[in-house]
């Protein structure tokens, strides 16, 4: 399989061609899970995960709330 | 206000009102004037005991990356404190510019279905976590357009107060003293200036150390406290989000009851007349 190499949370990581974003929040366990995503510093909400196909470079960020003041 | 040292005639009959109906933000009203942060908790069961004992309905929590490779059914902040008890602020803690701080909070907005209200915070720099006042100002203008309820971190400067209010602002949050710091309310005067000249809720945001702070803070007539070190940080968090609760409340009402003046001179409290001899 052929694969792409985007940013995830600011490390490099590989993805097979034509995966979708889903694919990736699927392949992380984290479906299903409190987590918000952001595709080159632009929001992309949830029903939005299975169209949009990842690109190389393209810098994507997965967070989730935690403890602060 | 008390700092006048006059007799106060309290807030008048519909600030009093609206007082006792408890503190409205954003157009939804909460019982608790106290609004509490989730972090240096040991565990989520004690940030969990730690709100309930602080009586709050609004807690903050930080948004960040999440480990990738983690293990994913790892217990969550969210699953310890969730959005269907409790209105969650999402704050922009380590945020130091305008944009940072926007992003941090498109995501937030997203994480939390959608919901709009939000704690802004700018910061200058690390020794001082003091507001950078003018990135403050540009994030909050791009927030309001983007249809945030923002709750704004600010120096305890009248006048950016206002210009914050102005914005849009719906709540101002100045700083009693610095993050973490413990040093309680070291300028009540400009909190009072605050106070006076505003129409959205003032919160202290930050330096609040013990009981005695959050009750200083009411008493001068602040809508609400925030504190997160003050509750976490002490030797018994749980016990300290109660009196944190009881301080806030018995503020509240010193302040609602108007304090006497301070005067140099005693007064005796038994009457003269009728004594014996």
């Amino acid at each position: 399989m052929t694969t792409i190499t985007i940013e995830l949370n600011g490390a490099s990581h590989a993805v097979g061609q034509g995966k979708t974003l889903h694919d990736l929040i699927a392949s992380l366990d984290l479906l299903g899970k409190r987590v918000a995503v952001a595709i080159n510093r632009e929001v992309v909400a949830s029903p939005r995960w299975q169209k949009r196909v990842l690109r190389p470079a393209d810098r994507v960020e997965i967070v989730v709330a935690i403890g602060g003041g | 206000m008390n700092l006048n040292d006059t007799p106060t005639e309290g807030p008048d009959a519909d600030a009093a009102g609206a007082a006792s109906a408890g503190l409205t933000i954003a157009g939804k009203t909460y019982a608790s004037r106290l609004l509490v942060g989730t972090g240096k908790y040991r565990d989520f069961d004690e940030t969990r005991a730690a709100v309930d004992a602080s009586g709050t309905e609004i807690v903050t929590v930080t948004i960040r990356r999440v480990n990738i490779g983690q293990h994913a059914n790892e217990p969550s902040l969210l699953d310890a404190v969730p959005p269907s008890q409790f209105t969650i602020l999402p704050n922009t803690g380590g945020c130091y510019n305008a944009k940072e701080a926007v992003y941090t909070l498109q995501l937030a907005r997203e994480l939390l279905d959608g919901h709009p209200l939000c704690k802004l915070e700018v910061l200058g720099d690390e020794k001082t976590l003091f507001p950078n006042m003018p990135e403050t100002l540009k994030a909050a203008g791009a927030l309001v357009k983007d249809g945030f309820d923002v709750m704004v971190y600010c120096s305890d400067d009248p006048i950016q107060a206002r210009i914050l209010e102005d914005i849009g602002c719906v709540a101002v949050m100045p700083l009693a003293s610095l993050i973490g710091s413990g040093m309680g309310i070291l300028n009540p005067w400009n909190l009072s200036l605050i106070i006076e000249q505003a129409r959205v809720p003032v919160i202290v945001d930050a330096g609040v150390g013990t009981a005695s702070d959050a009750a200083i803070a009411m008493e001068l007539g602040c809508d609400g406290v925030l504190m997160n070190t003050a509750i976490a940080g002490a030797r018994e968090p749980i016990r300290m989000a109660r009196a944190m609760r009881l301080a806030v409340a018995a503020g509240r009402e010193a302040y609602l009851a108007g304090r006497i003046p301070r005067r140099f001179a005693a007064s005796p409290s038994s009457p003269m007349a009728g004594r014996i001899a």
